[in-house]
């Protein structure tokens, strides 16, 4: 029973150790990714749960589809890469540790028959001599040699960097350090999305999914501007920002300047500008088909009202002047969209200097109230980006040993060699732990070097 | 002269250079890979000028930004940077025959922005008013050039392995004789991989990084993002292929080319394809 039990744990040992394991989840990340390229991720739109018909938006909400790089197999695959590529270094670390560690210091006939680099010279020079004159070569053309006497002959052992074979290792912990830094900005991180009118301050924090954040300060947005090259193109938005403390503004955070690619923090908070947006606001006034019972309504960009009937009404577009749409008409004006409660969609224009336009449109439709158009005040908001991320410095360190470990990892290698002095025979031969071709023609100008050293 | 003359140059250059390389693996005449070698040279030297001058014209027109901040711009870069990395591997290597498989796919880009795109000089969009786009996107097109190279390796590999396992002796192998030999081939795709993986390693991290800083996110998933992980995962899996029992050879020389392909879909796929049903998502 235990023996079967030890079976089965080591198998699945092996398992996760295995390399094939590796390129099978390698594989599958690569190929599931592209199912979050094409299903818009978050939550989504409706023209496109239309279009895909409610069986298929079912099938894909139970699969995760629309939020799948974090939905739980996607995790479990990471979770999986995670174990694989410990157990694999795990496995693997001993024998490399006692490779750079343990070095065999001396030339033995397995060794030797193992060399593709290899070189026998005759010399008659004493073999202490010769000791001599080898240690120090190896000093100055290769690194300090270790030394040992066997027999009555000198082996002598030198290595270049050694270290370089734990790399791999490296560029394997920086992928984990990198989900540390991932973990720890979700835990305690956020971000989130704030709009703040012109000469308006905010003092919590929108966050796509729990509750707003409260920073215990706020900003006010002083000013918000858009630049624009000749041929039309945004070139810059900008954003006047000042933190405030209990309603006082602090004096190193007053009105800076925030464009894209130029963000403030401020207490470890960051606010990135994004976008803008129309914060104006509409006002109208409204009266019976006879003209009575005025009453004040007032409607910004982005809401609606509800009118006495019961139907909705939006703004969808201004202008001061009705003259260059209208001719013969004069005048400010507003254009509307009426959603009634029996669900038809009617669009009109309202008014300022033309009432009984505005009555006569109302009477045609046989209901009151009649709409007149006040004029408007006109704001715009700034759309910033709010963000705290305490684990982006581990992710960074995680990036840099990547980036390390992945360049030692292909362009240093493992350089060994071993000389072997005896009465009358010396031989020199090496190795290196990549790259061979590369290191026979430094091998074959080591050992020419080192045959007129010696001789 | 300007710069829009010396890309037209290049754009010759890089045909006449891929026409002598298809005539040298026909004929095998040592003076036709030399000459198309050198008027890959000469292409190369007219597309480094031609660069360097609408960078110049750029800040004479007032609206100075390196030459990189479009479709246009980007390919003619990725034309250079697939020229660079093959000349760097002919150097060091001197296979010329790998230029009839690495210049089409420079020529390609020529072609397609010099015909078939605007090449007019755009002021810079805000998002892109920053230092990192020179380091993110000079990282991310070596690297993509250096698979474009391992993809042409790989598919000299493939050729040259089908070709001697049917029929070694037949008339059809003879046009691979003149390829390097197989294990050569092997080790020069992973040569190249070992070149554009540290690369595109960077160029996501570059890419990472100025979103952090501009977007606050370092990584949103944007389909752009795991595009570009999607690549990393295929060349990193080749990577292990090469230790794996059963992976090696034509195995890895598949995963190459399947990563060059994800490579370009990556570049071009994610905005021609995916751009219509992700525009609301703050495309980059």
């Amino acid at each position: 029973m235990k023996t079967r039990f030890n079976a089965v744990v080591t198998s699945v040992w092996n398992g996760f150790c295995s390399l094939k394991l590796a390129m099978f989840i390698l594989i599958s990340l690569a190929v599931l990714s592209i199912i979050g390229t094409v299903i818009p991720q978050g939550i989504p739109p409706e023209e496109y749960l239309a279009l895909i018909g409610p069986t298929k938006a079912r099938l894909y909400q139970v699969l995760g589809f629309f939020d799948m790089y974090h939905s739980w197999w996607f995790i479990l695959l990471l979770y999986l890469l995670t174990v694989n590529l410990i157990c694999c270094s795990i496995k693997r670390l001993p024998r490399i540790w006692k490779i750079v560690f343990q070095p065999e210091t001396i030339m033995t006939q397995s060794l030797e028959s193992s060399f593709s680099s290899i070189k026998t010279i005759s010399s008659k020079t004493d073999v202490h001599l010769l000791k001599e004159k080898t240690e120090a070569f190896l000093q100055t053309e290769f690194a300090k040699p270790f030394v040992r006497e066997v027999d009555g002959s000198f082996h002598l052992f030198s290595q270049q960097a050694p270290w370089c074979r734990f790399s791999v290792y490296v560029v394997h912990l920086s992928i984990i350090i990198i989900f540390i830094g991932a973990i720890i900005g979700t835990q305690f991180g956020f971000k989130g999305y704030v709009t703040i009118t012109e000469g308006q301050s905010v003092d919590r924090i929108g966050v796509r999914s729990g509750t707003d954040i409260i920073p215990g300060f706020s900003v006010r947005c002083e000013k918000f501007s858009l630049a624009q090259y000749p041929n039309g193109a945004p070139k810059e938005f900008k954003s006047i920002l000042t933190v405030l403390e209990k309603g006082v503004p602090v004096p190193e955070y007053t009105n800076v300047r925030v464009i894209v690619n130029k963000p403030m923090t401020y207490k470890g908070i960051t606010f990135y500008q994004s976008s803008y947006g129309n914060a104006g606001q509409y006002f109208f006034t409204t009266t019976d088909l006879e003209g009575k019972n005025l009453t004040d309504l007032t409607m910004s960009s982005n809401s609606s009202a509800t009118l006495p009937d019961g139907s909705s009404i939006h703004v969808l577009e201004t202008t001061p002047d009705i003259s260059l749409y209208s001719p013969g008409l004069s005048g400010a004006a507003a254009q509307l969209e009426i959603h009634t409660p029996g669900g038809n969609t009617e669009q009109v224009v309202v008014y300022a200097n033309h009432p009984e336009l505005n009555i006569q449109h109302a009477k045609n439709h046989g209901k009151g109230p009649v709409l007149h158009y006040k004029g408007e005040k006109q704001a715009v908001y700034t759309g910033l980006q709010v963000a705290k991320d305490p684990g982006v410095w581990v992710v960074w360190a995680g990036c840099a040993l990547m980036v390390a470990g992945i360049y030692i990892a292909f362009f240093l290698s493992h350089r060994r060699i071993w000389v072997r002095i005896q009465k009358g025979r010396v031989t020199i031969g090496g190795n290196a732990h990549k790259n061979p071709a590369s290191f026979n023609l430094f091998f074959d100008q080591l050992s020419e070097k080192y045959t007129s050293h010696i001789s | 002269m300007t710069s829009s003359f010396l890309f037209n140059i290049t754009t010759i250059a890089d045909l006449i250079s891929m026409l002598l390389f298809f005539a040298f693996l026909a004929s095998r005449s040592k003076a036709l890979g030399f000459t198309g070698i050198t008027v890959a040279y000469a292409g190369f030297l007219a597309e480094t000028v031609a660069i360097a001058l609408r960078w110049k014209e750029s800040y004479d027109m007032g609206v100075g930004h390196a030459p990189l901040s479009n479709l246009y711009e980007s390919v003619v870069f990725f034309s250079w940077t697939i020229v660079l990395i093959f000349l760097l591997l002919d150097l060091k290597y001197r296979y010329r025959v790998i230029g009839a498989f690495v210049m089409p796919f420079a020529l390609l880009g020529m072609a397609w922005a010099q015909l078939g795109m605007n090449t007019g000089i755009e002021p810079l969009v805000p998002a892109l008013q920053s230092n990192w786009l020179l380091y993110h996107v000079v990282t991310c097109f070596l690297g993509y050039a250096a698979f474009a190279v391992a993809c042409g390796i790989s598919i000299m590999y493939l050729i040259k392995a089908n070709l001697t396992e049917s029929s070694p002796a037949s008339r059809d192998g003879r046009i691979a004789d003149i390829f390097p030999p197989i294990r050569v081939l092997d080790d020069l795709n992973y040569r190249a991989i070992m070149v554009g993986f540290p690369l595109l390693t960077l160029g996501i991290i570059t890419g990472a990084a100025w979103a952090n800083y501009a977007w606050g996110t370092y990584w949103s998933w944007d389909p752009k993002e795991t595009w570009s992980l999607i690549v990393w995962f295929v060349y990193a899996a080749f990577l292990h292929a090469r230790i794996t029992k059963g992976w090696v050879g034509k195995r890895a020389a598949w995963l190459s080319v399947v990563g060059f392909a994800a490579t370009i879909f990556c570049y071009l796929g994610v905005n021609l394809f995916l751009s219509g049903l992700h525009s609301y998502g703050g495309g980059k």
